[in-house]
């Protein structure tokens, strides 16, 4: 057997694969843009129209900082509350659609569906819902975080189920205990960490998205944010943003700090 | 004269926040933010209670849904999907050179701290507010939430690709710059081979999530299927709107189990 003189990184089978996927690649990129009917022409002076966008935020009105001090602060509640509301209805989600906990297939399915309902839908999206039902404000707003939050809660809660340690659950049987206290006292104190964590985690990332609610309606500061843009009033548009900035960093370092502590 | 303290006889579930005065007081400062949250925030009870009835009306008028108008839906649908996949890929493209700025152990002091700036202000704007600027540049339509998609996507696969090129192994590298090779190729055969399969995963799962994120982006006007669904409410065809979300669950799902299992593929 000869060995091949020279290094090669690649088999030519794989590299076959590799063009191949390559061309798939570039084909349907092709596809997208040209199906797109994209105006090349925008792109060329939106450099401009950036610089000129730039120059009339400068300087920031901070005028405007007492204004939107209590939309921020709604913001937050609107995440704290909605996430609130999500774990306490993901823990029998998640019951319900882990296989080991679910009473039957059916349950099982039905739990999956709702997971997937809730988590498909974006929280601007069911704002939009809620907005409708509830009219605007920050009801809807919670309502919005809470439903889009749950399915995210419920899925980690659900897979923590799936792989809890098995020795607990059959001591509590043991002794005795009804499925309801085998659930509380065997597997719940189990996956608390995973629960206490993820609803932190999901806090932080409602904080970001409680920003944007404003926009269909649903509370918070958003609504001045969209307020200013519409007035063409872009120095307060950079307080906003800078705002929003800060207050989203902000809950992003505390939920760090409260995971790192847990874990 | 030792007394040992008699056993409990009752069981206690042991406190989850380490003693039981700091649970009390967790429980306590869980329950004031509570009381004080609800208080502050400007509740219009009487239509917030008559949200009930409407709810139920707002079914009544959302079922059966509405798929008369396909062609709109499948328009909207298809140009979701097309955004998602040229700002995945615009976002891969973008990456790269983020990516690379962004790792301690590959770019000066200088750019790495600029580009990890970048990086922490892209992430912490949601996607929509992105997308009013996009939209402010480039006009309403699809190409100011393609824009928008690829930013967000070459943030967060730039701050992936730098956590994984900065815990790199170092003895490959090594190897390759003993050979006497330069920058270029120090990246390309020292540190691709070890970040690509991780890379590509992440790719894959950033397509998913572009197409969730096409969805909402058309809220501001920046196209796709968001767009339609706006339309829908703010013309109160609740009928046409639940054909819409329905279409989204199903596209997102696909979506979701086609990532997972290129993804288990690739591993």
């Amino acid at each position: 057997m000869s060995y091949p003189r020279t290094w090669r990184r690649r088999s030519p089978g794989e590299s076959a694969v590799l063009w191949l996927w390559s061309a798939a690649v570039a084909f349907a990129a092709a596809w997208s843009v040209s199906a797109l009917d994209i105006e090349w022409a925008f792109f060329a002076d939106a450099h401009e129209q950036a610089i000129d966008l730039a120059s009339r935020m400068w300087p920031p009105r901070w005028s405007y900082l007492p204004v939107i001090a209590r939309p921020l602060i709604e913001t937050i509640h609107i995440a704290t509350l909605g996430t609130t509301i999500a774990l306490v209805l993901s823990v029998p989600l998640a019951f319900l659609s882990a296989r080991n906990t679910t009473a039957n297939g059916f349950t099982w399915a039905l739990g999956r569906a709702l997971l997937v309902a809730s988590r498909s839908v974006n929280t601007v999206i069911w704002g939009l819902v809620f907005v409708a039902i509830f009219g605007p404000g920050p009801v809807a707003g919670i309502c919005a975080v809470a439903a889009r939050s749950v399915g995210f809660l419920a899925k980690i809660l659900a897979e923590a189920i799936e792989e809890a340690d098995r020795g607990p659950i059959e001591a509590i049987e043991a002794t005795g205990a009804g499925t309801a206290q085998v659930y509380l006292f065997g597997v719940l104190p189990q996956v608390m960490p995973v629960l206490i964590g993820t609803t932190v985690y999901r806090w932080d990332i409602n904080v970001r998205e409680s920003s944007v609610l404003g926009f269909v309606g649903a509370g918070g500061i958003g609504l001045y944010l969209y307020a200013s843009i519409n007035q063409f009033a872009w120095q307060q548009v950079l307080v906003v943003l800078a705002a929003i900035l800060v207050i989203v960093l902000v809950s992003e370092a505390l939920s760090a700090w409260v995971r790192a502590r847990i874990t | 004269m030792h007394q040992t303290p008699s056993p409990p006889t009752v069981w206690r579930r042991p406190p989850l926040f380490g003693s039981l005065w700091r649970q009390r007081l967790a429980v306590a400062l869980v329950a004031g933010y509570l009381v004080w949250s609800t208080s502050t925030l400007e509740v219009n009870v009487e239509r917030a209670l008559a949200g009930f009835p409407r709810a139920l009306d707002m079914f009544a008028r959302m079922v059966p849904p509405d798929f008369s108008r396909w062609q709109l839906l499948v328009n909207g649908m298809v140009e979701s999907v097309q955004m998602a996949f040229a700002a995945t890929l615009a976002g891969v493209l973008l990456s790269i050179p983020l990516g690379i700025a962004a790792a301690h152990n590959l770019a000066p002091r200088p750019l790495y701290l600029a580009a990890r700036g970048f990086i922490v202000l892209g992430r912490t704007l949601h996607e929509v507010i992105i997308a009013i600027f996009f939209v402010k540049l480039f006009g309403f339509g699809p190409v100011a939430g393609l824009l928008t998609l690829a930013f967000a996507s070459a943030i967060f696969l730039g701050k992936m690709i730098a956590e994984d090129i900065e815990n790199v192994r170092t003895g490959p590298v090594e190897a390759v710059r003993a050979t006497g090779a330069g920058f270029g190729q120090v990246v390309v055969y020292g540190i691709v081979p070890q970040v690509l399969a991780r890379a590509a995963g992440l790719a894959i799962y950033r397509l998913d999530a572009n197409l969730r994120h096409s969805t909402v982006v058309g809220i501001v006007g920046a196209g796709g299927i968001g767009q339609t669904l706006s339309a829908s409410f703010a013309r109160y065809e609740y009928d046409f709107s639940l054909a819409i979300l329905l279409s989204i669950i199903a596209l997102v799902a696909l979506g979701e189990w086609f990532s997972d299992w290129v993804r288990r593929k690739l591993r």
